[in-house]
Parts: structure tokens; C-alpha cells; sequence
């Protein structure tokens, strides 16, 4: 699997994937930029976080917009890999491949902080590294991660599985203590339907290293590097 | 229509009626508007240095591993593997007072222009803050203001803000101080400087367009504030930190080929101080034509784009062959692109708009000549040394010791970096809180950065001296507490009306304190701002020299915290006499600020510094912490929240009273976590360095030597109460 990392002007954390990709696969992963519209050759699109074209508008709505993002949405159709973190979500969402959206912290606050995800299902590309119900570590960095989608819709994705990590407690449990982003039903990120494209707001890439803090993020690459 | 140009017209724009003879002199004529104007902003305090240039002379500046010292953009040291740390701390904090938000981000866009511009990417930012009383209703604003616009504008530009410092005193209710400081990675051979060069090669402009704000912001940074300051509002820039990041990838694009010349940022003063001093530094001449600057607003004058501030814009020299090359760099990022003048031999600077000249200055009388004051100083009054055993301990050591950790100044600063991202990158080895410094890996290596910003306002207060020493001792004790080598500082000299003797005394006594440790220690200044009249209504801050240290490990994995693990032995190093004037005990307990400072012995402060940096180094040491501010007792309760472990503290110390042993400032000490406290304490002795076992860690609880227990629950809630509590706070008014 050859994985390529977007890169739409404002993102920033282009190259922390960068690392989390190449301590993964063995090699550098493409780097492709919004204005490109073809993506030959590349198997798994992934789409960092930051504050792509500023977040001047709503957060990732510019770059959803983007010439390329025609192409990530033809990948996806196609049955293509893609994972979105952060800013990356937020532009799935926002150019309607993943349901939902992302408002502001309920805090109205950035979040810089560790956090727990509890891994929701473990028999995908991104989580079979990982056991079912158990928690990680991860790395929330966000002014806007607050998870909203209608009740038909969070319904829907329950139904179908479709969601992938909860904020929790680090024993698993689900609190209201440990939204602190408020997302409705403790959601950290969401399937597609066909389980190919995963889209969550905390960062895996950033804890890929015990000298950084620890590397509970690098299963979820080396799913991806082994698939 | 344009005012007459008079003496009254130059003081309104803070120039004396002596130096607008000057301005008459060299241009032997009435000046228009517009030279009036940039006369003015080059020789404002901020600007021109003039009554600190004298003092910061005596500042060493100079090591084997120092590349460029002050007078660049930012200071250049040589750090291993053919690369080069860029760093410079600069101070924004006119602006941050009116307009908090806007002022502080802006503080940060500032100062990462300085050092990407020679070439560095921006790996690291840092930042220390200053702030009025906490009752003071105004100060939470202000808090919340800068807090917002630092994260705001670090978070989108995406350089990870990973450490900094904050207290709170009445001195700074009506003059907060926010100095930000960005720490860039270059290769050492690839450093870009900002002295023009060539005859008629392009001067370009890239980045944001200009517009009306900040016009005259370098002179309103030069002088004191008034009940009205609301109405300088418009005086401050707004921040654009995508535009930033934009600018930081296009310029580094560009400067990965061999286009650029020169290259400067428009700072302080935009165009008039960039344009003149890159044609200064480069002893050419310059010619703009503003018709071809890009503009946001219509019916712009001269004066006006020439005393812009408008951030996210610089200013370059490029090789005529490769300007094709370079416009196509900055079609991709989407930036403003314009060929604004050209380098001539005329050692003048002339501006055209709209086919006339506004402006035609010979440059060297404009730089050379700019006033130098020698400014009359009168020297801070020594205080008394202050004897423990005369004051009484009302609270006992348990209580004490809660009281010191939840106070403004000590309690936990979560709630602030909780809102700044301190891990983009993906090399941020200790984060904000979890060690003495912060530690930055760079990409690809081994090798690491540690970072750290001190000053203790109130050791410089009641002895400027002293506490100049006392800020770059701590600075470099920081980064020895991690088991980096300390290479150089940056410092923000905070101070209030120099036109008062008893400010340029604080002054020059704290250039001298921190020449003699600087000197000491091996630890060069390479950066540097000044910022006067920090006053309100009459009213100085405290004197507020803060110092940005930079050292370097071989190894980041060798680098140790404040965390220890359990059941390891916990040794002071230093010397203990229980200093308890100008304490945090004192004031917060006692209820008083007076009393001599704690001495500050040099020598001392290098041989435990390099003892319990060989000791990290060779793995003996396995956590590590100065003790600062609160003493051994806070030192060690810091100890315990970072780790999660308690503590046993065994020691009973003899002649001294015991509030004054275990909350006494005395300086050069750190605790170490050891397996083996003997085998250590004969090393030190055999140094010559004082050390003593104080317990062992250990346990959920942190035992003191009195008998008092506090669980390590209960220490982190005292700690991390304030700050929550404050801002959910609804204001009475």
C-alpha cells in the first residue's frame, strides 16, 4: 500500500504523519498537493490536520473545495483508502465524505492535551492492531472537535458500526468528564460505510515514539502498513 | 490635506525639540510629512536603542560557537551536525495591553518572522508573561486576551509553543508584559542576512498586502501610557497567522535556491525600518516607488505605507536572473508578489508615490547619527538581609506549603498550556511542565534542543543586579537540570522611563549582573530587544530583564524531568542557609516584599551545575529539579505531581528555622533522584560541592520532616485550583 499525505496550504502537522507513515511503511510517503487532481498510484490518501486555507471560514470548508478533493472523493467511490485526522476530519466531513460535522469545543477553548480513544471495533484496515473496547493514548489539538451530526444519523452509525473511537476514561469507560470537547456520544471518529475511510480528531501520528511520550498511535500505521 | 511640518508637529511625533534640530541639520531643509515621519519611527526608542545602546555594549556577546551575534534578525549558534539554532525573544507589550488578543498574537508572528527570515524553519516557540494583580479586574482580560492570541496564532502556523513563564504583581496591573521568543533550525551554511547588495538589483516585496493599522506603532511603544490608551487602539496590528504560515513555507521554498541577497522582515516601523536598514547594513541606496506596493485600502499617502505595520509582509533583495523563479514560488502560495524598488549607489533612500518624491534621506546620518544618550542613572537602594529567626512561622510547613503551590505564582499553569499546541512537529520530548526545560528534538537526529525563559522580577526589583545574575544563573541552571549543555541566551530587557534616573539605574545594574554571569557561565548573549517605558500614569514595572536560554543534547533520550521514579533516594545539591528575604514564603505568608535578594555565587552556580549535569549524563541522575521559587519544599511537591509519587523527607536541619531551610530561596541547588545516595554524596564532597540526603521517593504521599502528610491528590488539587477558579469567576463589574 503506497500512502500520499495532502497537503492544502495551512496544514501543519504534514509532517508528523510524515514520520508516523515512514516508521510504518519503511519509506517516505508522497506528498501531493491541493491543486492536483490525480492520484495514480496512491492507495491510501491521507489528510493531515492544521488550519487549512486558515479555518477562516468553517474549519475545513475551503479545502474541501479544493481541485483535488474531486479526486479523494472518485478514490473513495472506488473503494480507496483515506484517513483524515484533525483538520483532515473536518474537511471529510465537510466535503460530505464522512457524515456529521465538527463545531467549536464546548469550552470555546483550543484543547492541547493526551486524551484516551476506546477502540470501538477492531476488525478494520486502521484498528486490527488494536483489541476491541481496549483504550490508547492520543493527542487532542483542536479549537473545533466538538462532533455533531443529527439523531437519525448518530442512530444510523451505531447501527452500522460505524464508529470508531470514543473519548473514555483510560479503563475504557465513557464519561462526560472526558468529553471535553463535548462530541455527541463521546464520538472521536467515524467509518465510511464500507470501513475504508476513517476520519477522528485526536493524534495517532504524534505518539509513534516512546521518546515523544509513547507510541500508542503506531499500531493504528502498522495496520495500515501491513494491509 | 498635510499639516505643517514644525517642532510641535515632531514632539506629537515623539521626537525632542533637540533631535528635530538634528533632523533639520542633516537635511538642510524643513523635512516633508513623510521623511518627519520616518525619522521618527527609526529614531524611537524601540527602534533606534538610544538610551540602552550604551549599556548593552558591555553584554559578551562572543563564543566559539556564537555564528552571528546581535545586530541580525536574530542570534546564530553553532549546535552539532552542521546546524545552527536561530532565536531571539521579543517583547509586545504596548499592544497587548490595549488589545490583548491581537497584540500578543502578533507578538508571536513578529518574532517568528525574525528568525525564519535568516533561513531557519521555526521548530519552537516560548513565551513570558507578566500580569497585574489577579484581583485587579482588568487582569483577567488580559490573561484570557494573550492566552487566546498566543495559542491563536502559534496553533495555525503550527510551531509547537512548549514552554514560557508567568507571574502575576501589582506593578504590571496597568503594563503587562508579553515577550515571545522563537527558537529556528537552519544549516549552518545556509544563514541569510539582511545587508543589501548590488546596484540595481530588485528590491521585492512578498506577503500581505499594507494597510492603515499599526501606522506609528513603534512610537507608541516608545512612551509611557496614559488613562486614554483605549485610543490608541488603532495603533495596533492585526495578525493573520495563515498568511504567516504561507509566508514561512514560501520563503523557505525560495531560499532552498540561491536567489536571495538579503532578506528582512517588516517589523517595527514596516518598510521605513526594513528598507533603511538593509541599504544601511549594505552602504547602498534605495529607491521605492510605492505605486507598486500592494495595498489593502485605497487613497493611501506616502507617510502612510511607509509607517505601516501591517504584519505577514518582507522585504528582499533578489538576484535580477532569478526574480522569474521567485515569482513563481510565491504564485504557488498565493502571496502578494511586487518588485517595489531597486538598489542604487546613492547612499540615500528615496521614496516616490505617484510620481513625486516624498522622501529623499542620506541614510547614514538617518542611521549614524540617530541619538545616543548617556542617560543619568541613580542606583537602587541595597536592602537589608533579612534574619529568619526574627520572623515568625504562623502556618507550619504543611500549610505553608499548600499556600505557596496554589498561589498565582506557583500554581499550575495547565489551564494556559492546555490551550497551546506544544506537540506539532512531532518532536516535542518534554512538554510544558514536565521538566526544568523544554526539550525539542530536530527531526531526523538524535540531537536535541532545551529551551527555558527566566527572570524573578522581584530579586531585580529590590536588587537589579543581582537579580540580572540571578535570571541568566536560572536560565542556564534550567537547562542544566535536563543535562543540555548551555550555549547562548536571548534577553527582553523590560523597564520603565528611562528619562528617570532610577529606571537607567535598574538598568545598568542589571546589564551588569547578568555581564558577570553571562561571562561565568560561558553563556553569550545573541539576541536581544529592549522595551522602556513600560509605566502607567507615572507607575514602573518591575524591572523585568527576562533571559531565553538555549542549550543542546547530544542525545533527547538522555535528557531527564521532574518525573522520579519510586524508591530511589532524593539529594540536594548546595548550599541551604534559609534565604528568606524577597522569598515567595515571605510574601505570600508573610505578608511582606522586603529584604536582600539571594546572593547569587557564579563559581558555585558552574560547579553544581556541571556536577549534576555530568551525573544526568552518565545515568546516575534520574530525575532532576532546581529549586527556585518556594524553595526545597515546592521543589519537591513539583517532584511528586509530575510523577504521581509521594515522598519521605527525612532530613532535620540545625540552626536555621525550619520554614526558613525548607521554603528559603537560597541559589545553585537542585534535587536528584538516585539509586545510590552515598556513592553521590561522596562524589560531591569530593568535588567540593555541598549535598545531603533529604529522603527517599516513594509512596501516594508526600511526608514532610515535621510529622505533616499531604497526599499527592491533595497537593495537585491546591495546585491546580487557581487558574480554573479565576476564569470561571463571573467580574462584580
Amino acid at each position: 500500500m503506497t500512502p500520499g499525505i495532502i497537503l492544502f496550504p495551512g496544514i501543519n502537522r504534514e509532517r508528523d504523519m510524515a514520520i508516523a507513515l515512514e516508521a510504518s511503511f519503511g519509506r517516505k510517503p508522497r506528498m501531493l498537493w491541493h491543486k492536483d487532481t490525480d492520484l495514480t498510484g496512491v492507495d491510501l490518501v491521507v489528510i493531515p490536520g492544521g488550519f487549512s486555507f486558515g479555518d477562516y471560514l468553517r474549519c475545513g470548508a475551503m479545502a474541501a473545495q479544493s481541485p483535488i478533493m474531486r479526486a479523494v472523493k472518485d478514490h473513495a467511490d472506488r473503494g480507496g483508502y483515506v484517513l483524515g485526522v484533525c483538520n483532515g476530519f473536518q474537511i471529510l466531513t465537510e466535503a460530505g465524505i464522512l457524515p456529521g460535522a465538527l463545531l467549536r469545543n464546548v469550552s470555546l477553548r483550543f484543547l492541547s492535551m493526551d486524551c484516551h480513544l476506546r477502540v470501538e471495533r477492531a476488525d478494520t484496515v486502521f484498528t486490527n492492531r488494536y483489541k476491541q473496547g481496549q483504550t490508547f493514548r492520543a493527542i487532542m489539538a483542536h479549537g473545533d472537535g466538538n462532533y455533531f451530526a443529527d439523531d437519525a444519523t448518530l442512530d444510523r452509525l451505531e447501527a452500522e458500526n460505524r464508529v470508531a473511537f470514543r473519548y473514555a476514561t483510560q479503563a475504557g469507560e465513557i464519561t462526560p468528564a472526558v468529553n471535553l470537547n463535548g462530541s455527541a456520544r463521546s464520538i472521536a471518529g467515524v467509518y465510511s460505510q464500507n470501513l475504508r475511510v476513517l476520519g477522528l480528531m485526536p493524534h495517532p501520528e504524534d505518539l509513534v515514539d516512546p521518546l515523544m511520550g509513547g507510541d500508542d498511535g503506531k499500531p493504528l500505521f502498522d495496520a495500515l502498513a501491513a494491509a | 490635506m498635510q499639516p505643517a511640518i514644525t517642532e510641535s508637529l515632531a514632539k506629537s511625533f515623539g521626537l525632542s525639540a533637540e533631535e528635530y534640530g538634528r533632523v533639520l541639520a542633516i537635511m538642510g531643509r524643513t523635512p516633508t510629512f513623510t521623511e518627519l515621519g520616518i525619522f521618527s519611527v527609526m529614531w524611537s526608542e524601540h527602534c533606534s536603542y538610544k538610551s540602552s545602546r550604551v549599556w548593552l555594549k558591555q553584554l559578551p556577546t562572543k563564543a566559539p560557537w556564537v555564528i552571528h551575534g546581535p545586530g541580525e534578525n536574530a542570534g546564530v549558534v553553532d549546535i552539532g551536525d552542521g546546524l545552527a539554532a536561530i532565536f531571539k525573544m521579543e517583547s509586545h507589550n504596548h499592544p497587548s495591553f490595549i488589545e490583548p488578543y491581537q497584540g500578543a498574537a502578533t507578538g508571536v508572528g513578529g518574532i517568528l518572522r525574525d528568525v525564519f527570515t535568516m533561513g531557519a524553519r521555526p521548530i519552537a516557540n516560548l513565551n513570558a508573561l507578566r500580569f497585574g494583580r489577579p484581583e485587579n479586574a482588568r487582569t483577567k482580560r488580559v490573561v484570557d486576551g494573550v492566552v487566546r492570541g498566543i495559542g491563536g496564532y502559534g496553533n495555525c502556523v503550527g510551531v509547537p509553543t512548549v514552554g514560557g513563564e508567568i507571574n502575576f504583581h501589582p506593578a504590571y496591573d496597568g503594563n503587562p508584559l508579553v515577550n515571545a521568543m522563537t527558537v529556528g533550525i537552519a544549516h549552518k551554511d545556509r544563514i541569510f542576512l539582511s545587508a543589501a547588495a548590488g546596484i540595481g538589483n530588485p528590491v521585492v516585496y512578498v506577503g500581505s498586502k499594507t494597510g492603515r493599522d499599526g501606522i506609528h506603532g513603534a512610537t507608541m511603544a516608545s512612551a509611557e501610557f496614559s488613562a486614554d490608551s483605549e485610543e490608541k487602539r488603532p495603533t495596533v496590528q492585526i495578525g493573520d497567522p495563515f498568511t504567516e504560515k504561507l509566508l514561512i513555507e514560501a520563503c523557505l521554498e525560495l531560499m532552498a535556491t540561491d536567489a536571495i541577497i538579503a532578506i528582512q522582515d517588516m517589523g517595527a516601523a514596516g518598510l521605513t525600518s526594513s528598507s533603511v536598514e538593509m541599504a544601511g547594513k549594505g552602504n547602498v541606496g534605495i529607491e521605492l516607488d510605492l505605486d507598486h506596493v500592494p495595498a489593502r485600502e485605497t487613497g493611501m499617502s506616502a507617510y502612510e505605507f511607509m509607517l505601516s505595520e501591517s504584519q505577514e509582509r518582507m522585504l528582499m533583495i533578489l538576484r535580477p536572473d532569478r526574480e522569474q523563479l521567485a515569482r513563481d514560488i510565491f504564485a504557488k502560495w498565493d502571496l502578494d508578489f511586487a518588485i517595489i524598488g531597486r538598489i542604487t549607489d546613492t547612499g540615500r533612500i528615496t521614496v516616490r508615490h505617484h510620481g513625486q518624491i516624498e522622501a529623499d534621506i542620506p541614510l547614514a546620518p538617518l542611521n549614524d547619527q540617530a541619538p545616543l544618550y548617556t542617560r543619568p542613572i541613580v542606583d537602587t537602594p541595597r536592602q537589608e538581609k533579612l534574619n529568619p529567626a526574627r520572623i515568625e512561622d504562623r502556618l507550619g510547613l504543611v500549610k505553608g506549603l499548600v499556600t505557596l503551590i496554589g498561589c498565582p505564582d506557583l500554581c499550575s499553569r495547565a489551564w494556559v498550556w492546555d490551550q497551546y499546541d506544544s506537540t506539532v512537529g512531532g518532536q516535542t520530548v518534554k512538554r510544558p511542565g514536565a521538566a526544568d526545560a523544554a526539550i525539542v528534538k530536530l527531526d531526523g537526529l538524535k540531537r536535541a534542543l532545551a529551551l527555558t525563559t527566566d527572570c524573578t522580577p522581584r530579586y531585580c526589583q529590590a536588587d537589579p543586579e543581582t537579580g540580572g545574575a540571578q535570571a541568566v544563573a536560572e536560565a542556564w541552571r534550567n537547562l542544566v537540570a535536563v543535562g543540555a549543555l548551555p550555549l547562548a541566551i536571548t534577553d527582553n530587557m523590560n523597564f520603565g522611563n528611562p528619562e528617570k534616573p532610577e529606571i537607567m539605574g535598574q538598568f545598568a545594574a542589571a546589564i551588569r549582573g547578568m555581564a558577570a554571569a553571562c561571562t561565568a557561565l560561558d553563556f553569550p548573549v545573541v539576541s536581544g530587544n529592549v522595551s522602556l517605558y513600560n509605566e502607567t500614569e507615572g507607575r514602573a514595572i518591575l524591572p523585568t530583564p527576562a533571559i531565553g536560554g538555549l542549550g543542546v543534547l547530544e542525545d533527547g533520550a538522555a535528557a531527564v524531568g521532574l518525573a522520579m521514579p519510586p524508591w530511589l533516594d532524593l539529594v540536594l545539591i548546595g548550599q541551604t542557609t534559609g534565604w528568606i528575604g524577597q522569598s515567595l514564603w515571605l510574601r505570600e505568608i508573610a505578608g511582606r516584599e522586603d529584604g536582600a535578594p539571594p546572593p547569587v555565587d557564579l563559581k558555585a552556580e558552574r560547579a553544581h551545575g556541571e556536577f549534576v549535569r555530568a551525573g544526568i549524563l552518565n545515568g546516575t541522575v534520574r530525575a532532576c529539579h532546581d529549586v527556585s521559587d518556594g524553595g526545597i519544599l515546592v521543589a519537591l511537591a513539583e517532584m511528586c505531581m509530575a510523577s504521581g509519587v509521594g515522598a519521605r523527607v527525612v532530613t532535620h536541619p540545625r540552626d536555621i528555622p525550619g520554614y526558613a531551610f525548607w521554603f528559603g530561596e537560597d541559589q545553585a541547588r537542585y534535587i536528584l533522584a538516585v539509586a545510590d545516595a552515598p556513592g553521590l554524596l561522596r562524589q560531591a564532597e569530593a568535588a567540593g560541592i555541598p549535598a545531603m540526603r533529604l529522603g527517599t521517593s516513594g509512596g501516594h504521599d508526600l511526608t514532610l520532616p515535621d510529622g505533616g502528610t499531604i497526599s499527592i491528590a491533595d497537593l495537585r488539587a491546591a495546585h491546580g485550583r487557581f487558574f480554573p477558579t479565576w476564569m470561571a469567576e463571573k467580574d462584580a463589574n
